[in-house]
């Protein structure tokens, strides 16, 4: 009891120190010393819940951001996440982070295409601690999965994370298979925005900005049971106009057909290794795979911030950006009879304009 | 002045009596409205006046005569009263039942069927109701709702025949008309805490479709009115919808169960260190509503410490439940071959005559893999059976294919094999995998395979990086090229030298420090 005391006196400082040493030992994969640190740290009578938030999971961020700004490989970012992963792992078996159940049944869940589990399931641990029942079915959930477990368990609440704003029609559908089964659903992570704003327009019943605050919010009042009969288009009427339909269902040949324009437009583009072309071809896609999740929330901010992204990453990495808006263009004549795609890329067009003269006027 | 009728109906309006001291109070008080000039402009704007005179129900119409005086037609419309009143709660009942029907369609979960069943008949029907579903064990489930509250679940241990009707609604007899019980005769468990004295209780068997659904008891206070013979008729019609959707759900948790027992020796393991070899593996079935197809793996330790662990990753023609059963056996025979680990050629040889011999038809191509530690090293041999060849990670990102090969099984009476040894330095790994992954077919453009190459340049950029964490990477590349697209199972399986001085101690699979 008294260790417990002290390190709450030295609170802060302590777990500010935890962290840096997790992530030495994390970005050297060094598998070993990362766990051993996270079990004396639950030794010495650090809190393991604030292992998990204030340690391991600021550590996990921190990858994210060295990955976004190219000083990790992916290599790297694999195993510093599998390193992560195998303390939270320990951690789990601690005697200190073994609580009875004695609330209801929560399912943590991530999205079907997103393989960021990490966040999903350092949650699931918050809430076993909290005395949860928690059934935690890991990264990339199909929806048919996910709900087949709701008709066995009959959980009081659904947790789903994602990290991927492409995947947010496919998180929309779980969502609202899980409400139509009568399970509320809790949603967090980047995907969502960063004030949630995306998880109100897709209908959940609630939001939380992160894993402290999610295990808050589930303590707190009960979630309503939710409403049935509710349907995507209950939440996204303008999706009525199939623009998001024709987009994604045609997204293979759009890519192609933008792609033979750029040769056109770029004769360079032919003196192209065959992996070059491929990135090319995945950037494109990635474009139209924006667009089709913005024409989906009907959120010209949501491409737009991509956009603008893409060109920073690309100019960052040496690659010039000058190809974004004859391709914005071409998408936007093949979607000529669209008038909610038109709108979004000449947004998207806008925007560059101001990054453009930049990069034009560093060249000069 | 006044009809005939009008004698019959106001008997006291004779002429020259005053209209406010012989009619009731809302048409004199119109009468008195339509002489003031202010109002009589809106009067075209205003509904039809109507009121109660005895017993029945009358629309008053003026007219306005040009001497100022004015005639009241009163016209009798109690029946079209009654009919429209009649039709506006038969709306509303069918209103609840088809919100009743969609609540309970949603779920098949019991306890949710039941919890809704309750809360409904307690909001809509009653001020309590309790939902007994037949005991599984020697005590009775039941969930008790008071009007406005939420359902609670409790279990009780009694006999349901000390109450008239609710034994045989539990046993499954045949559905006999709700019972009225004397509220005072009610057992004690029935009465919510805090109810207050009851006036009426009816037990309503839930109808189950071939087995018993279990009752629904409805209680009234004894200030609310009792229920009416049409309520009762109600309670029922809301009844068989509770019964059915209660039955459904019990049928589907039985049906759930079993395919999970089934299906527990179809899935694949999840895979740890065995012995200082590291193993991973990741499956994805072609469809996504499966949980097992026609890709399998298995890690089989040795029998004798220091001896190779075995490792069999292979792939049956076909997909689906079909394609997994026959998993299953190859799963079986591998197993029961292990003493003659050692000899892959046989194992393969013996498991070609156990398939040819089988009614299956299908036949299955794998590989077998034996891993030992040699210092910090690992020694493997493979041999593929018609399977697409292990890729060989090296520290320098360097991608080998293993020089195995071999004839798939289950087809020829002869399955001749070349196996190939090798070692792995620490940090190097084998990739075991299925043509799902190189043969998925997407890509930015659609229509691409993922391919060998794009496999190999995928895993060079792995190097070093722990076996699960390859194994993530390559379902995960794999799955991305596919996007939404159809896909054939995907099984990967990676065995690796730990890096040294980066031991796995603890996994959440292995024994660790507080699982031993």
């Amino acid at each position: 009891m008294s260790t417990r005391t002290s390190h709450r006196l030295r609170g802060d400082e302590a777990v500010r120190q935890l962290a840096d040493e997790l992530w030495e030992a994390v970005s050297a994969a060094d598998e070993y010393t990362a766990t051993d640190l996270v079990l004396r740290a639950v030794d010495d009578g650090v809190d393991p819940e604030s292992v998990l938030l204030d340690v391991i999971a600021p550590v996990q961020g921190k990858v994210g951001r060295e990955w976004a700004a190219n000083r990790l490989s992916v290599a790297q970012e694999h195993a510093a996440t599998a390193v992560n992963e195998r303390a939270v792992a320990a951690l789990a078996l601690h005697p200190a982070a073994r609580t009875a159940p004695e609330r209801g049944r929560i399912t943590v869940a991530c999205v079907d295409g997103e393989w960021h589990a990490l966040p999903a399931r350092l949650l699931a641990e918050v809430l076993k601690l909290r005395g949860w029942r928690v059934d935690y079915l890991g990264a990339q959930v199909p929806t048919p999965h996910l709900i087949t477990h709701l008709h066995r368990t009959a959980a009081d609440a659904v947790a789903l994370s994602g990290s991927i704003a492409t995947r947010l029609p496919t998180a929309h559908a779980a969502i609202t298979a899980c409400q139509s089964v009568g399970a509320p659903v809790l949603v967090g992570g980047a995907a969502f925005g960063p004030d949630g704003r995306y998880a109100r327009r897709l209908g959940a019943d609630a939001w939380a900005p992160d894993a402290r605050a999610a295990a808050d919010r589930l303590a707190g009042q009960p979630l309503a049971r939710p409403q049935p009969d509710h349907q995507q288009l209950d939440d996204l009427p303008h999706l009525a106009d199939q623009e998001y339909t024709m987009v994604a269902r045609g997204s293979a040949s759009l890519v192609r057909t933008v792609f033979t324009a750029l040769e056109d437009a770029f004769p360079a583009m032919r003196a192209y290794s065959e992996l070059q072309r491929e990135h090319t071809a995945e950037d494109l896609a990635h474009i139209v795979e924006f667009l089709a999740t913005a024409l989906y929330l009907g959120d010209e901010e949501l491409f737009t911030g991509f956009i603008t992204w893409t060109a920073e990453i690309l100019t960052a990495r040496g690659v010039p950006a000058h190809s974004l808006p004859p391709a914005l263009g071409i998408l936007a004549r093949e979607l000529k009879d669209f008038p909610r795609a038109t709108r979004i890329l000449r947004r998207g067009t806008d925007a560059l304009i101001p990054l453009h003269a930049t990069t034009a006027g560093n060249r000069a | 002045m006044r009809n005939d009728a009008a004698g019959l109906l106001l008997p006291a309006a004779r002429p020259g009596t005053c209209l406010a001291d012989v009619a009731p109070g809302w048409l004199s008080v119109a009468h008195d409205a339509l002489r003031c000039p202010d109002t009589a402009a809106d009067r075209a704007a205003q509904p039809p006046l109507s009121g109660v005179i005895g017993e029945r129900s009358f629309e008053a119409h003026p007219s306005v005569r040009a001497d100022g005086t004015v005639v009241w037609w009163l016209v009798d419309d109690t029946d079209h009263r009654l009919v429209r009143e009649a039709l506006h709660m038969e709306r509303e009942r069918t209103a609840f039942l088809a919100k009743v029907s969609s609540m309970l369609l949603s779920s098949l979960n019991l306890g949710r069927c039941m919890d809704v069943t309750a809360q409904m008949a307690a909001d809509n029907l009653a001020d309590a109701a309790l939902v007994i579903a037949p005991a599984q064990g020697p005590q009775l489930p039941v969930v008790t709702c008071l009007r406005g509250g939420h359902p609670v679940l409790s279990h009780e241990s009694v006999d349901p025949d000390d109450v008239p009707g609710l034994g045989e609604a539990l046993r499954g007899f045949p559905p006999v008309p709700s019972r009225w019980i004397d509220p005072a005769a009610a057992p004690e468990w029935m009465v919510p805490e805090g109810f207050g004295p009851i006036g009426s209780i009816v037990v309503t068997p839930l109808p189950g479709h071939g087995v018993p659904a279990g009752a629904l008891v409805l209680l009234r206070r004894s200030q609310t009115a009792a229920f009416t013979e049409g309520e009762e008729v109600f309670a029922r019609l809301f009844a068989a919808r509770a019964g059915a959707a209660m039955s459904a759900a019990r049928l589907y948790a039985e049906q759930a169960s079993i395919t999970e027992i089934l299906m527990r020796e179809l899935l694949p393991p999840s895979l740890h260190q065995i012995s200082g070899v590291d193993f991973a593996g990741g499956y994805r079935p072609s469809m996504d509503h499966d949980r097992v197809g026609g890709d399998f793996y298995d890690v089989h330790p040795a029998v004798v410490d220091g001896e190779a662990s075995l490792v069999a990753l292979g792939d049956v023609c076909g997909k689906g439940l079909e394609a997994a059963v026959l998993t299953g056996k190859i799963r079986n025979t591998l197993h029961a071959l292990l003493p003659l680990a050692d000899d892959h050629q046989r194992m393969i040889s013996l498991l070609n005559t156990a398939l040819l011999n089988s009614h299956h038809t299908r036949f299955a191509t794998l590989v077998l893999a034996s891993a030992v530690r040699k210092g910090n090293a690992v020694d493997l041999r493979l041999t593929s059976a018609g399977h697409p060849r292990p890729l060989i990670l090296r520290a320098s990102g360097a991608v080998e294919e293993a020089r195995t090969h071999g004839t798939l099984v289950g087809a020829l009476p002869n399955v001749p094999t070349h196996t190939a040894a090798l070692t792995l330095a620490p940090g190097e790994s084998c990739v075991l995998y299925t043509d799902g992954i190189t043969e998925a077919k997407g890509g930015p453009m659609g229509g691409t395979q993922f391919g060998d190459e794009r496999l190999q340049r995928a895993l060079s950029e792995c190097a070093g990086m722990p076996s699960e964490s390859i194994v993530e990477r390559i379902q995960m590349l794999a799955s991305q090229w596919v996007g939404d697209g159809s896909h054939d199972d995907m099984a990967v399986v990676v065995i690796s030298a730990p890096r040294t001085r980066h031991l796995s101690a603890v996994n959440g699979h292995t024994r660790g420090r507080f699982t031993a």
